[in-house]
This record gives C-alpha cells, sequence and structure tokens, in this order.
C-alpha cells in the first residue's frame, strides 16, 4: 500500500475517466449519453474511495506533509512534479471528492445535450481541483489553479442559462485577471527560493519589503476566488447562470481555493504583510458579511440569494484566517468544508425544483410544502444549518471562527455576530416565500416530491453536515497539527521581527520549552486588555516566549 | 576546423537540396503542361519531400555542440542556427501539406506555388545562418521577394493584389532602412562581419564609440521590427493577413516570423550584445507596445486573420520580451516561445483552411464559425485548443511559452514590462475566447443564406499535421523536456 503513489492516483483517476468517455463507444446517441454518465460517476465515486483511503491512512499527528509524490518534471528549470497533502488540504480534497459524484448524479436528467462532452469538462475539473489543493510546486499548483478556468468556461457557457455568454466572460476573464498576477509573485519566489518547490519556499524567509508586494499579487488571485468584496461581482453572475451542477461545484469547491491559498502561502510565507494587512482583510470581510447578507435580503432571484449568502459566509473565513488564532483558523477551514456541503445542498435544492418549473424567481414559488413535504425538510435543514444552527456544521465553523475573532478584535467580533442575524433573516425569509404559504400558483398545483435519486443526492450531505456539526473532532483533529504548524510558524516569524536579535532557530527553542507554552497558555486565556491596545504588535497575544517578551519590553524602554 | 580557403561545400547540403528541388520543380513547370490540379499536387508533395529530405540531413549533420565557419566567414552554424533551421523547415513543411486542398479550392494552382516556398525557405535558412551584414541581406531579400510573389499569386483577387502591393512597398521600405543601417555600422566599424564587429565593440567600449554605430543599429532594428510585425512598424500584418490567400497568410505568419525573430535576436545578442544597456529600452518599449496593442486593437475586428494578425502582433511582443531580458533565460524562452507559437498558429490556420462554406469559400469573419461544434466537434474541439493556448491557459502549451518568457523577464528584473504582459494576456484573452463561444455557445444560424464553415475539407495530409499540432499543444506539458534542452543549448551556443 504505500508504495503506491496513492495521491497521483486519486488526481488522476478522473482524467482517465475522461479519456474512457472520449472514445465514445455504444450504439446511438442514448446509449453513448448513457455510458458516459456511468462512466463519469463510477469514477467520480472510486476517485472518492481512494480519499477516503487517504483520510484512512493520514497520519494527523504527524507534521509535514504526507502521500508525498515526487518526479522530475522539468529538471532543467528544478520545477518538479511534487504533490503531497496535510491536514488543510486533506479536508478540501475529501470536500472535492465528495462533491463531485454528486454533481454527476444530479446532472443526471437535466443534462440532455452534449452528455459526454459535459461529464468530460467535470472530470477534468475533479483532476484541476484535486490537483491545486495536493500540488507541492508552484508550477504545478498554477497549472491546476488556472486550469480550472477552461472546464468551468465551458461547462457555464454551453449548458448555463439565458445570459450564459456573458457569465462565462466574466467567470473566465475575472478570475484570470486576479490569478495572472499572482504567477509573477511565483516567479519571482522562484528566484528566490531558487526552485519552485512549495515546502523549500514555506520555509524560505522574505524580506518584509517584498513581501507587502507578494502578498498583494497573491491577495488579488484568491481574494478574487474566495470572493472577498469588492471583487465578488463575478459570483452572482456566475452562479445564477450555471448550470446546477456547475453552481455546486462554484460554491463547494472552487470558493474554497482562494480560501486555501491565504492558509497555504500568504500567512506562512508572507507574515510580515500579513500582520500589516489584517486589518485591512478583517475591514472587508465584516463589509462582506454584513453588505452581502443585506444584498441577499433583496435578492427575487433564489440562486442569487444563496451566492450572495456564499459571500457572506466566505467573509467569515477570511476573518478566521486572518486572527492566525489556532480556533480561528481552524474554524475558518471547518467553515470552508461545512459551506462547501451547505451551499452546494442549497444549489441542489433550487435546481430540484427548478427542474420542476424553470424558473428561479422566488415569486414564482410559495406553498410548496404542501405539495413536497420531504423536500421542504430537507429544505429547512439546510437553511438552518446555513443560519448556523447548533448541531450543524455550520455553527461549528462560525463559532469557532468567531471565537477567534474574539481574541483579536472585539467590534469586529460583533459586527459578524450582526451579520448572522441578518443571515437568518434572509434565509428563513426565502424559507417562508418559498415553501410557506398558500399554494395558488396552477403550475405548482401538480409538483412532485423528491424522487429516488434526488434522495440518494441529498443523504450524504445530510449526514456530513449533521456529522461535523455534532462531533466534529475527526475534521477538528485532522487539521490541528498543521494549522499549529502554520500559526507557529507565522508567531516565530514576527517574533523575531519584534525581537530582532532573536535567531528563527534559537526562539523555536524557547517556543517548544514547556515553561514559554505555560505562559503562551497564560497569555491566551488571559488576554490582557490593558497592554492589547498599546502593543506594537498582536505578538502579545500569541504564544510568546519570556525572552521574546522582554526582549520587546527591553526595545520599548530603549525608545522611550 | 575552419577552411577559410576552400568553401565546404557538405555544410550546405540542405540548402542545396532545395536549391535543386526548387530549380527542378521550375523546369519541369516550364516544360511540361501544367495548370491542373494533379500536376499542382505533385509539385507540392515535391516540395515537401525536398524540405523533408533537408530536414533529414540537417538533423544527421549536425553533432550536438559542435559550431563551424565556412565561406570565408560568411555562412555560420552552431545549436543555435540549428534549432532555428529546424523551426523553419518543419514550418514550411507543414504549411505547404495544409496548404493543398485549399489552394486548389481557391484556384491557385500555378506550378510557381512550391517552388516559391522553398525559395523563401532558403532565404530564411540563409537568414539565420549568415554570419555577415552582406549575407544576411541576400537571405532577406531572398525570403522577402519570394513572399511578395506569394503574396500576388492570386492575381484575379483585387484585396490579393493590394495586400501584396503594400506589402511590397513596406518591405521596400524595411530593406532601405536595413541598407542604411548596415551601411552605416560598415561605415563606423570597417567590417560587415558579426563577430569582427563584435569584438571591436569589445575593444573600443573602453574608449568610447561612436553613435554612428548605435544609430546604424536602430535602423536595423527598425527594419528587423517590421519582418516580425512589431509595434510600431506593424502597419502592413492586418491589411496583409486579411488579403492575401488564407494558405499564404498561413505561409507567411509561421516560418517567416520565426525566422526574422532568431535574425533579431541573434543580431542583438551576437554583435551588440556589449550595447546591451543601449538597446535594451528600445526592445522593452517595442515588447510593451506590441503587446499593448495585440491585445486591443484585437478586440473589436470581426474578419479572422485580422484578428490573428493583431494576436501574431502580441505574441511577438511576448517574445521580444525574452530578448529584452537579454539573458540565458531570455533566449531559451525566446526559443521556447517561437516552437510553441509556430506550432499554434500551424494549426490555427489548418483548422481554417479545412472549414469553408457550401461553394467551398472559406471562412471570413468570426461569426462564420457559429455553432460548427454540433457540425464538426473534433475540428472545433482542436480550434478551441489552439485558442486557449494561444491565450496561454494552462496546462496547453502556450501557458509553458509565456512562463518561460515572464521567468526571463523577472530574471532580470523587469518587472514593469512582465505586469503589462500579463495584463495584456488576459485582455488578449477575451478575443481568443471569443471564437470559443462562436463555436460553443451560440447556435448554427438558422438563415440557409449563412452557409459559411459548415462543410469540412480535409486531406491526408492535413489530417495528419492538426493530429501532430493539438497532439503536442495538448501533451507538451508532459514532456517539455526535449524543448527545454534544445533551447538550453541554443542558448548555451551564444556568447552571452
Amino acid at each position: 500500500m504505500a508504495t503506491l503513489p496513492l495521491l497521483s492516483m486519486t488526481l488522476f483517476l478522473p482524467l482517465l475517466g475522461a479519456l474512457a468517455i472520449s472514445l465514445n463507444w455504444g450504439n446511438g446517441d442514448v446509449a453513448k449519453a448513457n455510458n458516459a454518465r456511468w462512466v463519469a460517476l463510477w469514477t467520480t465515486l472510486v476517485t472518492l474511495g481512494l480519499a477516503v483511503i487517504l483520510w484512512v491512512n493520514f497520519n494527523p499527528v504527524s507534521p509535514g506533509f504526507q502521500f508525498e509524490d515526487k518526479f522530475e518534471w522539468m529538471p532543467l528549470l528544478n520545477i518538479g512534479y511534487h504533490v503531497g497533502v496535510d491536514g488543510i488540504s486533506l479536508p478540501l480534497v475529501l470536500l472535492s471528492a465528495t462533491l463531485m459524484p454528486i454533481c454527476i448524479l444530479t446532472s443526471w436528467a437535466s443534462i440532455q445535450v452534449r452528455v459526454a462532452e459535459y461529464m468530460i469538462a467535470f472530470l477534468v475539473l475533479e483532476t484541476m481541483l484535486l490537483g491545486m489543493f495536493a500540488a507541492l510546486d508552484f508550477v504545478l499548483f498554477y497549472v491546476f489553479f488556472e486550469g480550472v478556468l477552461i472546464p468551468m468556461f465551458l461547462i457555464i457557457g454551453i449548458w448555463g442559462g439565458p445570459n450564459r455568454v456573458y457569465a462565462a466572460f466574466k467567470f473566465f476573464l475575472y478570475t484570470l485577471l486576479g490569478s495572472v498576477l499572482s504567477l509573477l509573485a511565483i516567479l519571482y519566489i522562484y528566484f528566490e527560493v531558487g526552485g519552485s518547490d512549495i515546502p523549500l519556499a514555506l520555509t524560505t524567509p522574505f524580506d518584509p519589503k517584498v513581501q507587502t508586494w507578494l502578498w498583494v499579487a497573491f491577495f488579488a488571485s484568491f481574494a478574487v476566488k474566495i470572493p472577498m468584496w469588492p471583487l465578488h461581482t463575478w459570483l452572482p453572475d456566475a452562479h445564477v447562470e450555471a448550470p446546477t451542477a456547475g453552481s455546486v461545484i462554484l460554491a463547494g469547491v472552487l470558493l474554497k481555493m482562494g480560501g486555501y491559498g491565504f492558509i497555504r502561502f500568504s500567512l506562512p510565507m508572507f507574515p510580515e504583510a500579513s500582520s500589516y494587512f489584517t486589518p485591512m482583510i478583517f475591514t472587508l470581510s465584516i463589509i462582506a458579511i454584513i453588505y452581502a447578507s443585506l444584498v441577499a435580503l433583496a435578492q427575487t432571484d433564489m440562486k442569487k440569494l444563496i451566492a450572495y449568502s456564499s459571500v457572506a459566509h466566505m467573509g467569515f473565513v477570511t476573518l478566521g484566517i486572518f486572527t492566525v488564532d489556532a480556533q480561528g483558523v481552524q474554524g475558518a477551514v471547518t467553515q470552508m468544508v461545512s459551506h462547501g456541503l451547505i451551499s452546494a445542498a442549497l444549489f441542489l435544492c433550487v435546481g430540484v425544483v427548478y427542474d420542476r418549473i424553470h424558473s428561479r424567481e422566488i415569486a414564482d414559488y410559495g406553498g410548496l410544502v404542501h405539495r413536497m413535504p420531504r423536500y421542504a425538510a430537507v429544505f429547512l435543514f439546510f437553511i438552518l444549518a446555513s443560519v448556523g444552527l447548533p448541531g450543524t456544521s455550520g455553527f461549528v465553523g462560525e463559532f469557532l471562527v468567531l471565537l477567534g475573532a474574539y481574541q483579536v478584535s472585539t467590534w469586529a467580533t460583533t459586527l459578524a455576530t450582526s451579520g448572522m442575524v441578518l443571515g437568518a433573516a434572509y434565509a428563513l425569509w426565502l424559507y417562508r416565500r418559498v415553501i410557506f404559504g398558500v399554494l395558488v400558483k396552477p403550475n405548482l398545483k401538480s409538483i412532485s416530491d423528491l424522487h429516488w435519486r434526488e434522495k440518494i443526492i441529498f443523504a450524504p450531505l445530510v449526514a456530513g453536515v449533521l456529522i461535523f456539526g455534532i462531533y466534529p473532532m475527526p475534521l477538528l483533529t485532522m487539521m490541528e497539527t498543521s494549522v499549529a504548524n502554520v500559526i507557529d510558524q507565522y508567531n516565530l516569524a514576527l517574533e523575531s521581527d519584534a525581537g530582532g536579535a532573536i535567531d528563527p532557530k534559537k526562539s523555536l527553542e524557547i517556543a517548544l520549552h514547556p515553561a514559554s507554552l505555560k505562559i503562551s497558555y497564560f497569555w491566551i486565556a488571559t488576554p490582557p486588555l490593558g497592554a492589547r491596545k498599546d502593543a506594537p504588535s498582536r505578538v502579545f497575544a500569541r504564544s510568546v516566549s519570556a525572552e521574546a517578551i522582554q526582549t520587546s519590553f527591553v526595545k520599548e524602554i530603549r525608545h522611550d | 576546423m575552419i577552411s577559410f580557403y576552400m568553401p565546404d561545400l557538405k555544410h550546405i547540403i540542405p540548402e542545396g537540396i532545395l536549391i535543386l528541388s526548387a530549380l527542378g520543380i521550375l523546369m519541369e513547370g516550364v516544360f511540361r503542361k501544367t495548370g491542373s490540379s494533379a500536376s499542382f499536387r505533385r509539385f507540392s508533395h515535391y516540395g515537401i519531400i525536398a524540405l523533408f529530405l533537408a530536414l533529414v540531413v540537417l538533423v544527421f549533420q549536425h553533432k550536438t555542440g559542435e559550431k563551424w565557419v565556412t565561406f570565408e566567414g560568411q555562412i555560420l552554424q552552431d545549436d543555435f542556427i540549428y534549432f532555428a533551421k529546424i523551426l523553419i523547415l518543419i514550418g514550411s513543411m507543414a504549411v505547404l501539406a495544409i496548404s493543398l486542398p485549399s489552394m486548389m479550392k481557391e484556384h491557385i494552382v500555378s506550378f510557381e506555388y512550391s517552388p516559391l516556398i522553398l525559395f523563401a525557405t532558403i532565404g530564411m535558412l540563409l537568414m539565420v545562418e549568415a554570419n555577415d551584414f552582406m549575407t544576411l541581406f541576400v537571405g532577406l531579400e531572398m525570403q522577402g521577394l519570394s513572399l511578395y510573389i506569394l503574396a500576388a499569386l492570386s492575381r484575379d483577387q483585387i484585396t490579393a493584389s493590394e495586400a501584396a502591393l503594400k506589402y511590397f512597398i513596406l518591405g521596400a521600405l524595411a530593406t532601405c532602412l536595413y541598407l542604411y543601417g548596415s551601411s552605416l555600422i560598415y561605415g563606423f566599424s570597417g567590417t560587415t562581419n558579426f563577430q569582427v564587429i563584435s569584438s571591436m565593440i569589445r575593444i573600443e567600449s573602453t574608449g568610447g564609440l561612436s553613435i554612428g554605430l548605435f544609430i546604424g543599429l536602430i535602423f536595423i532594428m527598425a527594419s528587423l521590427s517590421f519582418k516580425v510585425s512589431a509595434v510600431p512598424f506593424h502597419m502592413w500584418t492586418p491589411d496583409v493577413y486579411q488579403g492575401c490567400p488564407t494558405p499564404i497568410t498561413a505561409f507567411i505568419a509561421a516560418a517567416p516570423k520565426v525566422a526574422a525573430m532568431v535574425v533579431f535576436l541573434r543580431i542583438m545578442v551576437s554583435p551588440f550584445l556589449l550595447l546591451y544597456a543601449d538597446w535594451q529600452s528600445l526592445i522593452i518599449f517595442i515588447s510593451f507596445a506590441s503587446m499593448a496593442l495585440g491585445a486591443f486593437a484585437a478586440l473589436r475586428q470581426t474578419d479572422l486573420k485580422r484578428l490573428l494578425a493583431y494576436s501574431a502582433i502580441g505574441q511577438m511582443g511576448y517574445v521580444l520580451m525574452g530578448l529584452a531580458a537579454a539573458n540565458d533565460e531570455g533566449i531559451q524562452a525566446v526559443f521556447v516561445y517561437l516552437t510553441i507559437y509556430l506550432i499554434m498558429i500551424i494549426g490555427t490556420f489548418g483548422c481554417l483552411l479545412c472549414l469553408r462554406g457550401k461553394g467551398f469559400e472559406g471562412v471570413q469573419n468570426i461569426e462564420d464559425l457559429s455553432g460548427i461544434s454540433t457540425l464538426h466537434p473534433k475540428m472545433s474541439f482542436t480550434l478551441a485548443v489552439f485558442m486557449f493556448s494561444l491565450a496561454g491557459i494552462p496546462p496547453l502549451a502556450g501557458f509553458f511559452a509565456k512562463l518561460y518568457v515572464f521567468k526571463a523577464a523577472i530574471s532580470a528584473g523587469l518587472f514593469g514590462l512582465a505586469i503589462v504582459g500579463v495584463l495584456s494576456s488576459v485582455v488578449a484573452a477575451y478575443y481568443y475566447l471569443k471564437i470559443v463561444k462562436v463555436m460553443y455557445f451560440d447556435d448554427v444560424p438558422s438563415s440557409p443564406a449563412v452557409t459559411y464553415g459548415q462543410v469540412l475539407v480535409l486531406s491526408p495530409e492535413m489530417t495528419v499535421v492538426l493530429n501532430i499540432c493539438v497532439v503536442i499543444i495538448l501533451l507538451f506539458f508532459i514532456f517539455p523536456n526535449p524543448v527545454l534542452e534544445m533551447a538550453q543549448r541554443a542558448a548555451l551556443a551564444l556568447p552571452i
């Protein structure tokens, strides 16, 4: 087992499936379409199986990357094929692998034209997404990161709604504009590090002045993907026009690429810049949470409403990441996974009624509970999960983020919490208008409830949301060590910066010393409110070593 | 190793093969009945065979790392020139192959076609192997004059004649600039040999060089910018691309661009490397302006060939970015870019040549491709691959071409140029995507009057070339090393 390149197999299996479909066998169009569907379904299911094997064999306490595969790719340029997962990327790999079979299933009957091409596009997309989360080489990462655009562009443009061309172009060009800047940053890092290996780059300290530029270049790409206000405008269009499965993948996985990028690259590689830009990120996140929630209240289109709710929920993710606190970052990853499940499910819920009535307008619905009780129950469950009801995964993510944020900034937490109230307002109001009330619309009188395939689609999502909501420990232990790694590295860099004289190696020893761990616990447990305000940086609230504090105090005294 | 007294003819066997075949085809054309499709096909096959033979001889004769000078120091070959020659021969061969059916469909079956392509190819080979401004001039003219006649081959078409005339007049102007520049250089250095000029600049650079030498260089740069259609000497490109019959446009767009670019690179880096600090800013400007103009001017184009002309201007801007870096990485990037560009452009034109209307008329406008993905799924897939690749989207080859160029620019510290480059690549992506959109998102026009792009004219040669091109573009990311290694050896051959 250990000798098999398990991760690479997971990555490239979908591509193999796509190749199989492109051979296009079968007698007649119907048989060909059915073959394509079955091949796609089995490929994604086996991929999911492999991903689960990865999870089972994953060692959560080991720091560093696991299931690493490394081959020469462009040896002349010191660019290699290098993949591996840690506790931050594995949940997202699992999420992508879980959503893909669901996407194939939900397109089973609703996609009737160019079925083979559709399935090929989704399978290629899966390889790109999994590869993006698993890549440990910058060039490889970028290839996957931007390669996502081609299948997604075609999915929106060919199988999308009436305004699909505009949405496809906007999606493609907007996200391309963001990512090309990060390409330049990657090339700069390549020359600084002397190669494009990500683990190598993660341990290379960068000059703080350069960090700012690199951070901004990466920010341009990740903030568009996530998307952060005010770079979110591509998202509602793309979500609304994409076919249901396209929206599911967009909301479920594509948005996570940005959050993943922030945790994987921005925090550990550019700690000084991240710390410098934290107030801006907080502000943008808060605006995203409140503004997107308000905009969602005003929507008349169900998909658009859920799209704006995604922007708001992603605001929690960025907020959590830049608290650089164990709880905050773990909360952000949990929130990403949970939002991946919940928003995917909400888009599927819209898809269910869209397949029947072919309208996304809220006003065209009402009183569905009388005809579709099971649907109403499922929809209610996910609406409440989206609001963050305790017992669902939405609660765990948001609560952890807020907990982390509270230790850093009280006002940000307060505002974000008020955003949650607004979230409850738009979500419940949407539910009331669509499901409750009197069934008066004539075309709704004969609408049918969930059929068996739809039940199969929703079952794993309901289970996932419930399990991670009631017992999130598997998820949290999986990422604990990796998140702690990222945070330690961030803090060490800031400390050595603040302390000046402390070299990273020495401060590592201090930080790992039992005595200093105790102190760090003390500082986290009882945040000194007075000290916080005039502290030169947020170093004080972190796992700070005694010596580092002394040194910075000495430094302050010297300044006086 | 260096024979200065007796020209060593064995070194120019590939050129010899091409010359003899071209003359042979001309003889047969004069003395036997021509003008039929069958004879045209036969002549084209002769041309393809001649080019293939020349390529085989070239590959088998060349030893890696070998360098020789012959004809009194006029002609030189090393890994750098070897790579360029391979590209030129492949480019000419592929275009000759893909143009066969469409030339016949457009009723241009004059037997001069394939000899003219051979003469142009000989000119291009001479250009890249020249080690002297005079030899280079002969090569430039041989190539240029063949191209002017090729452009005018379809005499009855008024647009083609106009394009040929424009091409000729502006080309003659560029030639004048070249001659003036090289005479200035001769006047101020006393020689036309690249190596002698190079060592002279090295000796005199401490004592201060004459400004005349630099002015001469600027004239030569202007002339070569014309040949590679870089801004501000790009004006002929859209008109010529649009006016010429599409097979001829395909030829003009492929190998001659590569040859001119290689010569540009060689002149800047071989004799004038030490003036680097002086010419770099000019190249940066040309590169910057070409990328930006190529991106923005193509946005509103509806004519496919005009669009491809602006796209070519933009693409040349990216190649020039590698030259602007003026380091090892830059030269490698230029070669990788040119290789991939050649394949992409042959493939793109191949697709356009295949797609014809009901009366076999060629596609003109982007709209003519509406909805062809339902009619010809394989052909539209192929064209879409080339469009995404030209736009530089991974994992297609076009992305790696851009990656290496940007890498070179970053390594040389040209951050501003690199930023302009990536931003204009986003703008340019719009019009490449527009072609994909027309093919895949639009429906086949229901009006019976619109019949463009609905008939597929394929020939065995075309199928082979298109399949090879699309496989290379799709799978370049798996096997990038052969091209990278050749580019590295080419860069090592230059004294940088």
